[in-house]
This record gives structure tokens, sequence and C-alpha cells, in this order.
């Protein structure tokens, strides 16, 4: 078998390697450093899309905050508002929609963005070539994630200031709750998305996923008036722990204990999701 | 003595009940460029893919740098290039972007990037289409790119998994030209091929594999001479008198003989006095072709197939 070993061929000047033969070698770097590189692949990637992004991004909350809260809640307000805790729609409104957009956002980046990276240009096996391990990838994404969503939460608690719809200044910590829901749902799918080998399930995942939880996990209406039979079901949601728990910081009413409660669920949702996630995305990378 | 650069022993890789590789041993060294022939479905890929440590062995031994692929995954991979059998580029993105983006995976700083891949865009001869988005971009520079990519963290050893698959003939040389100058700059090779030419062109030594297994190991030359002839008569008959004419063909001396769908091959020293024979029988063949013998005749005698079908 052991065949003579051909003399190694010394390096030749002008070539397209300038460092042969090799002395240098990369010295070892901290595992979060490669979660940071796939960061940076994002966000070039990001350079391309981010002006349509950042349009979206400004006026969903526009839109829904005035067509929904001023428009839809003129007519509220006039029925009276003891069901909403005696604030006006737009106020109670606003919250909602800041969670629920978070969970838009997080799902939407967990879908097609990663499927496609897995399945169609197929970036994520050319990646894993690199000293990049399959967790990287997955961590790297969700850092990403968790930038846009901090992004995008913030222009929309701005835009809802401009409204008036903010009320209380506890609401500056809603902003984190919002990432933590978005990143909940990003950790969770994209676990799952990686798994897929064909696009039309992804659909599923919008019909009956997202559009559920964005009308029935207390975004436009309390989950108390719902019927006793689903609302446990709402309550174990997590949009719906995301949801109240912007609220309540919104409305200043957040307690301790509810407090703890809402962002222990959706972290343990988040945690679950990426413990799934570093395991289903090197079963899917290293075949 | 030098060490071995890539070491296998029982090397297997089995999916569920099925075994893309079954317990193949090779060594490379230093500056070789090493192949691995055969059909496709021979194992080829996979062993590629364990070696390029994103495919965990089943089973056997493996060592990359005298590493384990598995346990210093990273470590390995920073010195290897990949050009994986499918393209990978980001066709988002410019030419000069897939080398950024790539380049920074392996953690290198941007001006060093900007730099290699100047020189990589003209190895390449890419540079004029630097800016432009990699999805127009036809196969051939596509394969270009994905070589240059391949190349931005100077690796000591370039794995190509069919490398020239699907590209046209014009563009296959380019792609042999380029594999041919990093062979020479001390770049150890590692490719798969179905193509015997390929494999003629660029390695030099490799093994035959087949249904996961090594068939024969060696270089072309040394394959050509222990497992064929010198020369091979290449017949062709009406189809009509194909099959009486390939028994009749018993007569002639020679050291094998292969009857194809479409072809009667015989293995001979002489070719030329193998024709005069056939002659003297008087067999009148429309086509005859006296040729050297090739991998594909090696193939052909190890496994009873040929390589592209």
């Amino acid at each position: 078998m052991a065949a003579p070993a051909p003399a190694p061929v010394s390096a030749q000047p002008g070539g397209p390697l300038a460092g042969l033969p090799w002395r240098t070698r990369p010295s070892p770097v901290p595992a979060w450093s490669y979660a940071v590189r796939q960061l940076q692949f994002w966000l070039t990637d990001y350079r391309r899309t981010w002006r349509g992004s950042i349009i979206s991004t400004v006026l969903n909350p526009l839109l829904y905050l005035g067509a929904m809260g001023l428009g839809l809640g003129t007519l509220v307000d006039k029925h009276g508002t003891a069901s909403l805790g005696q604030v006006s729609y737009l106020v109670f409104l606003a919250p909602g929609l800041l969670a629920a957009s978070a969970m838009g956002t997080g799902v939407g980046e967990s879908t097609y963005p990663v499927f496609g990276s897995v399945k169609w240009n197929k970036t994520y096996q050319a990646a894993v070539s690199s000293p990049l391990r399959p967790a990287d990838l997955f961590h790297g994404h969700l850092l990403f994630v968790g930038l846009k969503l901090t992004m995008a939460s913030s222009v929309f608690l701005a835009v809802a200031a401009a409204f008036q719809a903010i009320v209380s200044p506890w609401a500056i910590l809603a902003l984190p709750v919002a990432v933590l829901t978005g990143l909940a749902f990003t950790a969770v799918i994209e676990a799952w998305t990686v798994t897929r080998t064909k696009d039309t399930s992804l659909a599923v995942v919008y019909r009956f996923g997202l559009t559920p939880l964005f009308l029935f996990s207390g975004t436009f209406f309390p989950v108390t008036l719902l019927p006793g039979w689903i609302r446990p079901i709402a309550y174990l949601t997590p949009l719906w722990h995301g949801v109240a728990l912007c609220r309540d910081l919104c409305l200043g009413v957040a307690t301790l204990p509810s407090a703890f409660l809402h962002a222990g669920y959706l972290l343990v949702v988040l945690g679950a999701g990426i413990f799934a996630g570093n395991r289903t995305y090197t079963r899917r990378l290293y075949v | 003595m030098t060490t071995a650069l890539i070491r296998a022993r029982g090397l297997t890789k089995r999916f569920g009940s099925f075994t893309a590789v079954d317990g193949v041993d090779f060594e490379l060294h230093r500056g070789e460029a090493f192949g691995f022939l055969g059909p496709n479905g021979a194992g080829k890929s996979s062993t590629m893919r364990m070696i390029g440590c994103v495919s965990p062995p089943t089973e056997g031994e493996l060592s990359i740098f005298g590493l384990d692929p598995v346990a210093d995954g990273p470590a390995i991979r920073a010195r290897l290039g990949v050009v994986p059998q499918e393209d990978s580029l980001d066709v988002e993105l410019t030419v000069r972007e897939n080398l950024l983006v790539y380049g920074r995976y392996f953690g290198l700083p941007r001006p060093v990037i900007r730099e290699r891949s100047d020189r990589l865009l003209d190895f390449v001869q890419l540079a004029d289409r630097q800016n432009d988005r990699v999805e127009p971009l036809s196969g051939g520079l596509k394969r270009r790119l994905t070589i240059a990519r391949s190349l931005i963290n100077e690796p000591e050893i370039l794995l190509l998994d069919e490398p020239t698959t699907g590209l046209d003939p014009q563009a296959r040389h380019v792609v042999w030209d380029r594999l041919f100058r990093l062979k020479q700059q001390g770049v150890t090779l590692v490719l798969t091929t179905h193509y015997m030419d390929e494999a003629e062109q660029l390695c030099d030594r490799l093994v035959v594999m087949d249904a996961g297994r090594i068939a024969a190991e060696g270089s072309p030359r040394e394959l050509i001479g222990r497992y064929s002839t010198p020369e091979v008569l290449e017949l062709r008959f009406d189809p009509t008198v194909h099959e009486n004419a390939a028994e009749k063909l018993a007569a002639v001396p020679a050291q094998r003989r292969e009857v194809l769908a479409d072809r009667v091959l015989l293995y001979v020293e002489d070719g030329d006095a193998a024709l005069a024979a056939v002659r003297g029988l008087g067999l009148d063949p429309l086509t005859s072709l006296v040729r050297r013998s090739t991998l594909e005749d090696v193939f052909l005698r190890l496994t009873g197939r040929r390589l592209e079908d």
C-alpha cells in the first residue's frame, strides 16, 4: 500500500499562493468567535436587503398602530375599556403588537433564509468546510436575528411613543422582552427548519403556527375573552407570555413574580430550541 | 520516511444498512496528486467528506495531519481547501464578496483577504467579473470561483470532488491547467473523478474504487501496466453480425477480449498485427482503431463495467 512519497515541491514565487510552505498556524480561538464569523456573513448578506427591510420595519408599526390602534381603537374606546384595564385600545394594542411582530420577524428569519442556506444555495455546506461547526452556524444566525430584533423592536417602541401609546418608562424593558420572544421562536423553528427537505412544509408554520398565535395570544384582545376551555392553550403559547410581559411593562403594572414567570418561560423555550438546534444542525450538516 | 499527510485504515462509512465505504486503506503524502477513480456510487464522495471532516467515519481509523477528524475538525479544516461536487457559492453576493465571506470564516483579516482575492481572481481569470453577482455566471466560471474560494486560506491539501463534472471541454481544460499549476506549487491535491482522462492528466497516484472498496492502487502507468496490455484494438461491426463476429474473434490471439454492446475490444501487444489477423479470418469490421490502453481499460478489467455507465 505504501507508495514512495514524492519529494515535496518547493514553492515557486509569483504563484497564487504566496505563503508556501506552511509555517504559520492559525492560533486556537475561543469557540464563540466562530459564531461571530457566521454573524458577519449574515451582516454582509443583509447589506443587500437592508433598505427594503428598514422600510417595512418602520412602515409596519405605522400602519398597524394607525389602522387598528387609532381607527379600530376609536370604536372600541366608545364601548368602554374595562376589560382592557381602563386604558385606550391603542395603549392596550401597542405592546401586544410589539411582541407579535417580534415573533413575526423571528419566524421569518428562521424559515426561508435557513432553508435556503441548507437546501438551495448550500452555503451552510460550504461553511462547515471551514473551521466553523454546525452549531456555530446556528448560534451565528441567532446572534444576527437578535440584532435584527433589537433594531426592529426599538423602531417599534419609538413609533409607538410617537403615537403616545407608551404610558410608562418601564416600557424600555419591553425591548429585551420582545427580543427574547422573537429569539425563542427563532431557535425552536430554526431547529426544525434545518431538518426539512421540502420548502412546502415551511408554509405549515405560517398557516397553523404564526397566524393563529398572532390572532389568539392576547395581541388584539385579552385572552380572558376567549372561551374558558381554550384559554389554557393560549397560556401555553410563548407569544402570550411575551405579549403579557410587554404589556405589563408598557402599562407600568408588572410585578416581579409575574415578570420572572413570563421571562423564565420564554428563556426555557429559547434554551430548548438551542439544545435541539445544536443537534439538528449537526445531524443535517455532518452526514 | 515522511509521515503520511492523510492515513486511513479500515475506513468505513455506513448509512443505515447501506455501506458506502467498506474498509478502505490508503496513505497520502505531501505534494502528491492523489485520485479516487470510480463510477457514481463507488464511495468516492463519502470518502472525501470523511477526509473533509464533515462526515464522521462509522468505523476504522482516519488521521489528517496526524489529527483526529472528529475531535480536531476545526483545526484540520483550517488547513484544507474544499471544492465540493455541487456548487455552494452564495449566488446573491458578488464574486469578490464570496471570497470575503469565506475568508472571514477562516478568521483572516480583511486586508489579507483583499490581497489574496486579487491574486486568486487573477489566477482563475475572474478579475474582470469580480464585482458581478454570482448567479448569472456560467458553470465553468462558478467552478473557477469555487476553486479560488477553496484557496483563500492557502490550504495544504485541496480536496476536489468531481471538479469538472458538468463542464464543457474548454472549461475542463482551464480547470485542469489551474490544478496542475497548484500541484507545481506544492499543494497536495486529492480528487475524485469518473473521467479517466482527468485521472491520467492530474494524478500521480490513484485508487480505483468500486462498490465501496479499493479495487487497485498505483500510478496511472503502473495500473495500465499491471491490468492491461500496451495496445487495444477496437472493432465495430455491423449490428447484424456483431455477435457472430465477436465469437469468431476468439481465434485471434489476444490477452483478453471484451465484448461490449457496440464494440469488441481486443487487448494485445501489437494492435496492427491483431487487426491483420482479424482480416485474415475474413471478418470485415465497419471501423477499427488501434490505441494505447487507458485507465478505462483497467477499470473495465477490474469491475467488468465502464466508468461512466
